[in-house]
């Protein structure tokens, strides 16, 4: 079944914003989700709950003086914060929201785009959004921006691999790359968070330390640090980097929600599959408010703690749950 | 490695609990909390209950003051105009309060008990001269907008002038 083009265009429209929404709501989430955890209000003032400091926020971002160092590489330096914040959404396109619909005739299929290899995209995109952060703080002329963008490789480089690593396991039982796929074994069978549950621990640490959420927020250590990559930059470049790591955030979520808890599917009930988007981000914002929970609980981890933590324990485990789970498969066929 | 489990989970029924607590933050300018009784904060010029001006301008209180932030300027009372009790009277009597440190010495300084800190605390202004409080401003009441805790929940010494004022 294929999708008109005129029906993909709007749709990819609507989900960007509805990404956007998410992003700014996600701020809201844990902003309020923190402050109750330290026994605050969080924002109550902008709007019913504080619900409109997203938008204050936008609103004071856009107006602020978009300053620029004398030294900054030009075209770089402006390019880069857009480099990041557009991987960072182009990613969430291969996601699979939902099962498809049949409207008045017309097919509309679950995710953006439905590509063969939508696992292999989504790490090469998130890969190329590395190249956002080492240029923006190799473009702004300053060695705390580019010692900041050292730390920063380092960190998502090193834990990309284990990222990578554990996601293998899932591919090895859904025998494919493709998330639609993945996702309807997932129902046929049972969800992978339980036969993987290794994959799962070793994904959600990588999930942290790439989307540089605290414990492994060392990139910017806002409490320790000047902010690292982003030091040099104000208003919206800043926000935009700001943005495209929440939406970073929101689609490793989504990314985990898909390949461990049967993605956009209702436990066991079939039937309610077609109110897919619904499901997916109920279990998507469960999945954020945990990455909260963490921030607010544990404190950050130091740099060779991070660095051993990654190469010596996220790395072995997933190569060896990718291992037993090859054999695995393999001696139950 | 560094990871001990077991403490590790137990932080997280800490932040949890907290969740369902009542946040302890006071909602400011909904909710005033109440001053301590001795509070130092916006100035008083005092009168005599017949209506005349306690201050005499002997200018004790701009000796005693430690930021230089009052300004007594006196003149002699006459038969026809009698301002003050005394021989003389403030003719100008200014605080500058974007220099007030509010120490109280004016208060201890003055003879008369002419000059007293009150309890308010919400003097801010959006330009500077209008923190020049001139004589009219200290002499008339207040706009009672903060509350003060009961003396009695505290046992010290109530000054002199709050009993007999």
């Amino acid at each position: 079944m294929h999708e008109a083009w005129w029906i993909t265009i709007p749709k990819a429209f609507l989900v960007i914003n509805v990404v956007m929404v998410f992003f700014a709501f996600t701020t809201w989430l844990e902003r309020k989700l923190l402050g109750r955890m330290q026994l605050r209000f969080g924002p109550n003032r902008a709007g019913p709950k504080g619900l409109l400091v997203p938008i204050a926020d936008l609103l004071k971002l856009i107006r602020k003086e978009a300053f620029a160092p004398s030294g900054a590489k030009q075209p770089l330096y402006i390019i880069a914060p857009v480099v990041s914040m557009a991987t960072a959404l182009w990613a969430f396109s291969v996601l699979p929201f939902g099962n498809g619909w049949t409207l008045w005739g017309h097919y509309i299929s679950g995710s953006v785009v439905n590509v063969p290899i939508s696992l292999i995209l989504i790490f090469a995109l998130g890969s190329l959004g590395i190249y956002g952060f080492i240029i923006g703080g190799w473009a702004s002329d300053s060695k705390y921006s580019l010692l900041g963008s050292m730390r920063t490789c380092a960190q998502l480089v090193s834990y990309e691999v284990s990222l990578a690593l554990s996601v293998l396991g899932v591919v090895i039982m859904g025998q494919s790359l493709n998330l639609q796929a993945i996702v309807d074994k997932q129902q046929h069978t049972v969800w992978f968070f339980i036969p993987q549950f290794v994959g799962l621990l070793v994904f959600m640490f990588g999930a942290i330390a790439e989307t540089s959420r605290p414990p492994f927020d060392l990139p910017e250590a806002d409490t320790e640090l000047v902010a690292g990559y982003h030091t040099e930059y104000s208003g919206m470049r800043w926000g935009l980097f700001q943005a495209a790591e929440y939406v970073n955030m929101i689609t490793l979520s989504g990314l985990m929600v898909t390949l461990f808890f049967g993605g956009y599917h209702f436990p066991w009930v079939h039937s309610l599959d077609a109110f897919g988007p619904i499901w997916f981000v109920l279990k998507l914002f469960t999945f954020i408010s945990l990455f909260i929970w963490l921030r607010a609980t544990q404190p950050r981890l130091r740099y060779d703690q991070l660095m051993r933590f990654g190469w010596k324990v996220l790395l072995p485990v997933a190569t060896v749950n990718a291992l037993v789970t090859a054999f695995l498969v393999v001696l139950v066929k | 490695m560094s990871f001990v489990v077991p403490n590790t989970l137990k932080g997280f029924g800490v932040t949890l609990k907290q969740v369902f607590k009542k946040p302890i933050t006071q909602q400011y300018p909904e909710y005033k909390r109440p001053v301590y009784p001795r509070y130092r904060g916006r100035h008083q010029l005092k009168r005599h209950e017949n209506g005349l001006e306690k201050c005499v301008g002997c200018s004790l209180c701009a000796a005693a003051c430690p930021a230089d932030c009052i300004r007594v300027v006196p003149a002699e009372n006459t038969a026809d105009n009698r301002v003050s009790a005394g021989e003389r009277y403030a003719r100008i009597y200014e605080i500058n309060m974007s220099r007030c440190i509010f120490c109280g010495y004016c208060e201890l300084a003055c003879p008369f008990d002419a000059i007293v800190l009150g309890n308010d605390f919400e003097i801010s202004e959006y330009n500077r001269d209008d923190l020049i409080y001139t004589k009219d401003i200290l002499l008339a009441e207040p706009i009672k907008k903060v509350p003060v805790a009961d003396r009695d929940l505290y046992d010290t010494p109530i000054p002199y002038y709050k009993d007999h004022s």
